[in-house]
């Protein structure tokens, strides 16, 4: 797999988004005339205020909701397991052990455990977490059942995977420890990937795009792109172009509340 | 003014540090680990030594209040047939309790595939819950010919409730992201009954369980009493009624013991179900510290 993606204009499509346009009960305007091309390797954060429509569009692509008008489309038409999520809560099995989590995907797919134990194993490795395959999700800290979501989310690969908030409920130093671990695991693996969030810095950390999203009605107002290379670490969340990027991001952020307001 | 110096410090490795908070909680524990099995024995033992004085003090004669002494040695007099009773008893109280999860579980998991089979049924099974059995047993036995039907019939008609709601509750309450995983994962209608429904409802269920248990022993006695006809074949509830006719009272009191403790060891037995199946994830098994 690539360790860094293509430059942003060069990469093979994955999914579009085609005016996509959302009501609900016939009256709230959830989301308004949504575009949005997803390409492979891309890093996109919907950053935007609450109401905005971001975790509609993310259901929306999931297959949860349909559009009232519009369309999204997956490139070469969508394949099971081809899609992967986490959501805001790690949204485990408690009866289940880890390995058994991270086997769902494949297990709903008909595959035996002894089928896919190497991919259960190889993901589990990818967060970090081989040794605790066995263990039950109650023993487990905030941060590492967070992992084991991430692990089920990836292991079969998917060609698109989408994260609610997903580290929105953490505390600051272990959502920094996975913001690190899940850009690592992006150079690892190449994964293509959607990141619902509120908060500018972790947009601007971990994305190359970040769209930026206002409420009633929720909508697209601005595209941004985050130009600085991969692989980023430490030395990056203090470099003046991140604090640039922050600013725009913040900036277009404003905009957004304000026009809302 | 002292100043402790780490390195000459008294060893403490073998007497680990323990100050007022932490004797105090020890304590406490204790005396619940003593207190949980002693305090009701104390109890009994008083009790049954209260009554015996009672019984010796005021010259009651053993047709209207027999002493402890003479209840136990007409339970080991009468051992053979009181037994008998205790087996049947016991056999319509479990059959009921087994055709109770067979039927509650199935009715539960029929109303969560299908809210038309809920919404057309559910309310009968209210009706039939809340109609005292007492009441609904003679006809029962009008229409039933074989007694250990209609008295199945019965029990099963106390038990099965707690089991259906129980369970309709449980397998409703699974986690509404894991039900979006799901239908992400394309599960089938099969896939997330067995893979996430089932075991979301296992501890409902098994809540369930524990109050079926003992009613489906208090359906078994009563539907006796209703159904009354002796012989070869009578249960617990016979017996007693039997024992009152002839003011056998000591037997009244030992059948009843009998009773008492068959619930006991039902209620215990299933509590020890729920604590095995529970132990490894849900929290009403995990014992916590402090």
């Amino acid at each position: 797999m690539s360790t860094s993606p293509a430059p942003i204009g060069q990469r093979a499509p994955v999914l579009h988004m085609e005016s996509v346009h959302k009501v609900f009960g016939g009256q709230v305007v959830a989301l308004s005339d949504m575009e949005l091309q997803v390409n492979e390797g891309d890093f996109i954060s919907l950053l935007g205020p609450s109401g905005c429509g971001k975790s509609t569009a993310l259901r929306l692509i999931a297959g949860l909701l349909h559009p009232t008008r519009g369309r999204i489309t997956w490139e070469g038409g969508q394949g099971s397991g081809d899609l992967g999520v986490v959501f805001q809560e790690p949204t485990l099995m408690p009866w289940a052990t880890v390995a058994q989590n991270v086997w769902l995907p494949y297990r709903l797919r008909g595959k035996t455990y002894n089928h896919v134990k190497d991919e259960v194993l190889e993901a589990l490795k990818l967060v970090g977490l081989e040794q605790f395959q066995n263990a039950y999700p109650r023993e487990l800290s905030g941060g590492m059942k967070m992992r084991v979501s991430i692990a089920r989310a990836l292991v079969t690969r998917p060609r698109l995977i989408l994260m609610d908030e997903p580290f929105a409920a953490l505390d600051e130093i272990t959502r920094f420890r996975l913001n690190n671990d899940l850009l690592n695991l992006k150079a690892k693996i190449g994964c293509t990937v959607i990141f619902v969030t509120h908060s500018v810095f972790e947009s601007v950390f971990l994305s190359d795009r970040i769209v930026v999203m206002a409420a009633r009605p929720g909508r697209v107002i601005r595209e941004l792109q985050v130009d600085a290379p991969y692989p980023r670490d430490e030395t990056f969340r203090t470099s003046s172009e991140y604090a640039a990027h922050c600013r725009a991001a913040s900036d277009a952020l404003h905009i957004a509340m304000g026009e809302a307001a | 003014m002292t100043v402790i110096d780490p390195e000459n410090a008294p060893l403490t490795a073998d007497i680990p540090e323990i100050d007022e908070d932490e004797r105090a909680r020890l304590k406490a524990r204790q005396l619940e680990k003593i207190g949980k099995w002693i305090l009701p024995a104390v109890v009994m033992a008083l009790m049954i030594f209260g009554w015996d004085r009672i019984v010796v003090w005021n010259e009651i004669p053993h047709y209207i209040l027999p002493g402890p002494g003479r209840v136990l040695s007409t339970l080991i007099a009468d051992w053979a047939m009181l037994f008998d009773a205790l087996l049947v008893t016991l056999q319509i109280t479990l059959l009921a309790l087994a055709v109770a999860v067979i039927g509650g579980v199935g009715l539960a998991v029929l109303f969560t595939q299908s809210r038309l089979a809920e919404m057309s049924f559910y309310p009968y099974a209210v009706i039939l819950q809340v109609t005292p059995i007492v009441s609904i047993a003679p006809l029962i036995f009008i229409y039933v010919d074989s007694r250990l039907a209609g008295l199945l019939i019965c029990a099963w008609l106390v038990a099965f409730f707690p089991i259906l709601s129980n369970t309709t509750l449980g397998l409703n309450s699974a986690d509404h992201n894991l039900r979006d995983l799901f239908r992400i994962y394309g599960a089938t209608r099969w896939q997330r009954l067995r893979f996430l429904q089932l075991p979301s409802a296992l501890p409902y269920f098994l809540g369930g369980l524990r109050i079926a248990g003992g009613l489906s022993l208090i359906g078994a006695v009563v539907a006796e009493y209703v159904a009354g006809t002796g012989g070869i074949g009578s249960g617990l509830a016979f017996r007693i009624l039997e024992a009152g006719y002839r003011l056998n009272i000591p037997r009244m009191f030992a059948a009843l013991i009998l009773i008492a403790v068959t619930g006991v060891v039902i209620f215990a037995g299933l509590s020890f179900l729920s604590h095995m199946l529970l132990r490894k994830w849900h929290e009403s098994a995990i014992k916590r510290e402090g």
